[in-house]
């Protein structure tokens, strides 16, 4: 198969309040690959999501990332969006007053804006909001609740991917999916997943648990640590990682 | 090399800055008097409009004691002296015959209300609203009265109740706010010369809903209306008023006066979509708006509710408040007040508990954006007989702009032991986290500041009636975005 280029980050550097926390991180990202980052608290894993997301805070002071051929850092948070990357948050944050379904319908209908694609009337909409929750084995609700407002960390993951599931991405970062959900919930969602994305989309596995990468077969795993990358391999690197840990890789 | 630094809060400010959407003027001729106030101007301000005695001596008192009185200073609030020698205290435009229909209508102050989005023209209105639409000093046209006649329902201009209904206006007028309560209601007793007035017999239910728009047109004319609302025993009524005023310079004055009177379990629900001129992005001219809202729950089981989403002036202070008279009466208060730039709202509500088991709710949501002041003052005071009282208050405001304001300033006067009162007040700043979710999943800063905010006051928004729930989330998302139209 002929794979393009999806995301080549090019000698990255990048600081919040003068700290610097991302520095000479490389890292390519081909279509239809699945990367894995594993790495010590405070490696900077999270911080390379959310600047790749677009997120206000973050200083880039020397790099260039390139997306789809395009300036990933000229780009805005929600163009980001719509030429199709998704951050599927570690701490999805609540929102008071503004329904679920609310939500995801502007959402996708920005999208569809966005590409020239109609839009759907809100009951199409809800048609095709159902289909999903169905395949999330989550209830109708849902919908009806304030976004992530007083959901279980589980309910806000799934939500998470529910969002996923309906911007059809071509880039997912998965900043710690696996955290606060049960082996069953992280079963359902990993194999949605891995099923229902778009063809020649791409995965990017942040965590910190070999178990969630049963379900998936990662092209490769890289190790970051004080803020780039450090090692990368296959998923034999996982085992030498939970044999000898960290201090192993300098 | 990519600098970033200039992007590192969203930016908000651009996005909170929109134009004035109801900034035009109509040209229409007007009969003016000469500016400022004394007795003979009341004299004749009441000759042409042709007011029974006891009115003009109405206007008298209250003119004696407005010299009396001094401008209240106690509010969080800027104000430029008001020169009220340079105000015009009347302005019609010139009818050259009574009116019959509509037709006979100044076609430009038709197609002022057209611009506005209020038809009044009965064919083309769908929704189940009637209207009184009130033009710089005068009320232009009342929609839909043969329909709420045969209901036994009066609504019309306040000029028109006082020459048809002269014994309501004596017995009802400044009954809830005396002349002399406070400068501003003492102004407005004085000049007041158009407004609403609502009549609803016993045992009705008012069929439509009344509403009544407000426009300032002119310059330099102050307007003071003036609405007085009565619901006698068992009767309901859903009320709405919207205003708006061209864009000057210049500030314009406006104090009004709103009376309500709720007898045995009738109930009276006032919600006002307020959206004077602010003043430009400088805080240069707009609407200084001082309002004496008021509602007396005089019979068993009364009900009045004030819904308010406060949007415009450059100043608002304004307190709608209950007077709970019977016993079990009952008032609530949902408030919206956003301000921007340079507004200053100053605004709240007072529950003045006097009977048995009385009940208050205040909600109250202010959102400060720019530069601008955002109080909320409220006063709830439970009387020595008021037994077995309750309230309940809950005041949150929300910081968008950085060099915004936000201020609570809560009165509890409690006189009985038996009574129960709440308070919770919350002050948030806008979560840059929240945006950035929103924005991450391809949503514009313009609109997921307007779905933030929509969901900080969705508990007030809920209150209003569905057609004008609408209108006012058109509202507030408009006021915080670029893009109008």
């Amino acid at each position: 198969m002929n794979q393009s280029t999806l995301l080549t980050i090019d000698n990255l550097q990048v600081s919040i309040e003068s700290k610097c926390i991302l520095k000479n991180f490389n890292l390519t990202i081909k279509q239809n690959e699945t990367h894995v980052i594993m790495g010590p608290n405070g490696s900077g894993k999270s911080t390379l999501s959310k600047v790749l997301a677009g997120h206000p805070s973050y200083n880039v002071q020397d790099g260039a990332i390139s997306f789809c051929n395009q300036n990933l850092i000229e780009m805005p948070p929600e163009i980001r969006s719509h030429e199709g990357l998704f951050l599927a948050f570690q701490y999805p944050i609540e929102i008071p007053g503004v329904t679920n379904y609310d939500f995801l319908r502007i959402a996708y209908n920005e999208k569809q804006k966005y590409l020239k694609k109609p839009e759907l009337d809100p009951l199409s909409f809800m048609s095709l909001s159902q289909s999903l929750l169905n395949q999330l084995q989550i209830k109708n609700e849902f919908l009806n609740r304030n976004l992530n407002e007083g959901f279980s960390g589980g309910e806000k993951k799934r939500n998470e991917i529910l969002q996923m599931l309906l911007l059809q991405p071509k880039l997912v970062i998965l900043d710690e999916i696996d955290s606060g959900l049960d082996i069953d919930a992280l079963k359902i969602i990993c194999e949605n997943i891995r099923t229902n994305l778009p063809a020649n989309s791409s995965i990017v596995i942040i965590t910190h648990y070999p178990k969630i990468l049963t379900y998936f077969e990662p092209t490769f795993v890289h190790i970051m640590k004080e803020g780039k990358i450090i090692q990368t391999g296959d998923i034999k690197l996982v085992e030498y990682l939970e044999d000898k840990g960290y201090g192993y890789f300098s | 090399m990519s600098e970033n630094k200039n992007q590192t809060n969203f930016e908000i400010n651009e996005v909170i800055s929109q134009p004035y959407k109801y900034g035009f003027q109509t040209k229409v001729e007007k009969e003016k008097f000469p500016t400022g106030l004394s007795k003979e101007i009341i004299e004749l301000l009441s000759e042409k409009r042709k007011e029974p005695a006891f009115l003009l001596e109405f206007r008298l008192k209250a003119y004696q004691k407005w010299l009396k009185l001094t401008s209240p200073t106690w509010a969080n609030l800027k104000i430029a002296e008001i020169n009220y020698d340079q105000i015009t205290y009347y302005s019609i435009p010139k009818v050259k015959k009574k009116l019959n229909s509509l037709d006979e209508v100044d076609p430009e102050i038709l197609d002022t209300f057209e611009k506005l989005g209020i038809s009044l023209d009965e064919q083309k209105k769908l929704s189940n609203v009637a209207v009184d639409a009130v033009f710089d000093s005068v009320s232009i046209a009342t929609t839909y009265k043969e329909k709420l006649a045969k209901a036994g329902v009066i609504f019309c201009s306040i000029s028109e109740a006082i020459q048809f209904y002269p014994e309501l206006v004596e017995k009802f007028l400044g009954s809830v706010v005396s002349s002399g309560d406070n400068f501003f209601a003492s102004l407005n007793s004085a000049v007041f010369s158009d407004g609403s007035f609502c009549y609803i017999p016993k045992n009705v239910i008012c069929p439509l809903e009344l509403s009544t728009y407000f426009r300032i047109n002119d310059k330099d004319s102050g307007q003071f209306e003036r609405t007085l609302i009565i619901a006698e025993e068992n009767s309901q009524v859903n009320y709405l008023e919207g205003c708006t005023a061209p864009q000057f310079s210049e500030n314009q004055l406006h104090a009004a006066i709103v009376e309500l009177i709720a007898f045995e379990n009738a109930r009276i629900k006032y919600s006002t979509v307020q959206n004077w001129y602010s003043g430009d992005s400088e805080g240069v001219g707009g609407i200084y708006n001082f309002v004496t809202k008021r509602g007396l729950c005089i019979g068993k089981n009364a009900n009045i509710s004030w819904t308010q989403v406060e949007t415009g002036s450059s100043i608002t202070w304004k307190y709608p408040s209950c007077l709970l008279v019977g016993e079990k009466s009952n008032g609530e208060f949902y408030s919206i007040a956003l301000t921007n730039h340079y507004q200053q709202a100053d605004t709240g509500t007072k529950m003045i508990h006097l009977g048995l088991k009385t009940r208050s709710k205040i909600i109250s949501k202010g959102i400060s954006c720019g530069h601008s002041k955002n109080s909320y003052r409220g006063l709830v005071k439970i009387g020595a007989k008021a037994n077995y009282a309750r309230n309940f208050s809950q005041c949150d405001s929300f910081l968008v702009g950085a060099s915004s304001t936000a201020s609570t300033y809560p009165y509890l006067d409690i006189n009985n032991s038996t009574s129960i009162v709440e308070h919770e007040a919350t002050i948030s700043k806008i979560s840059e986290e929240q945006l950035f979710y929103l924005m991450q999943r391809g949503i514009g800063i313009e609109q997921s500041l307007s779905l933030l905010i929509n969901g900080f006051c969705k508990d007030v928004v809920t209150m209003l009636p569905m057609e004008f729930a609408t209108e006012a989330d058109k509202l507030l998302s408009l006021k915080l975005t670029g893009t109008v139209g």
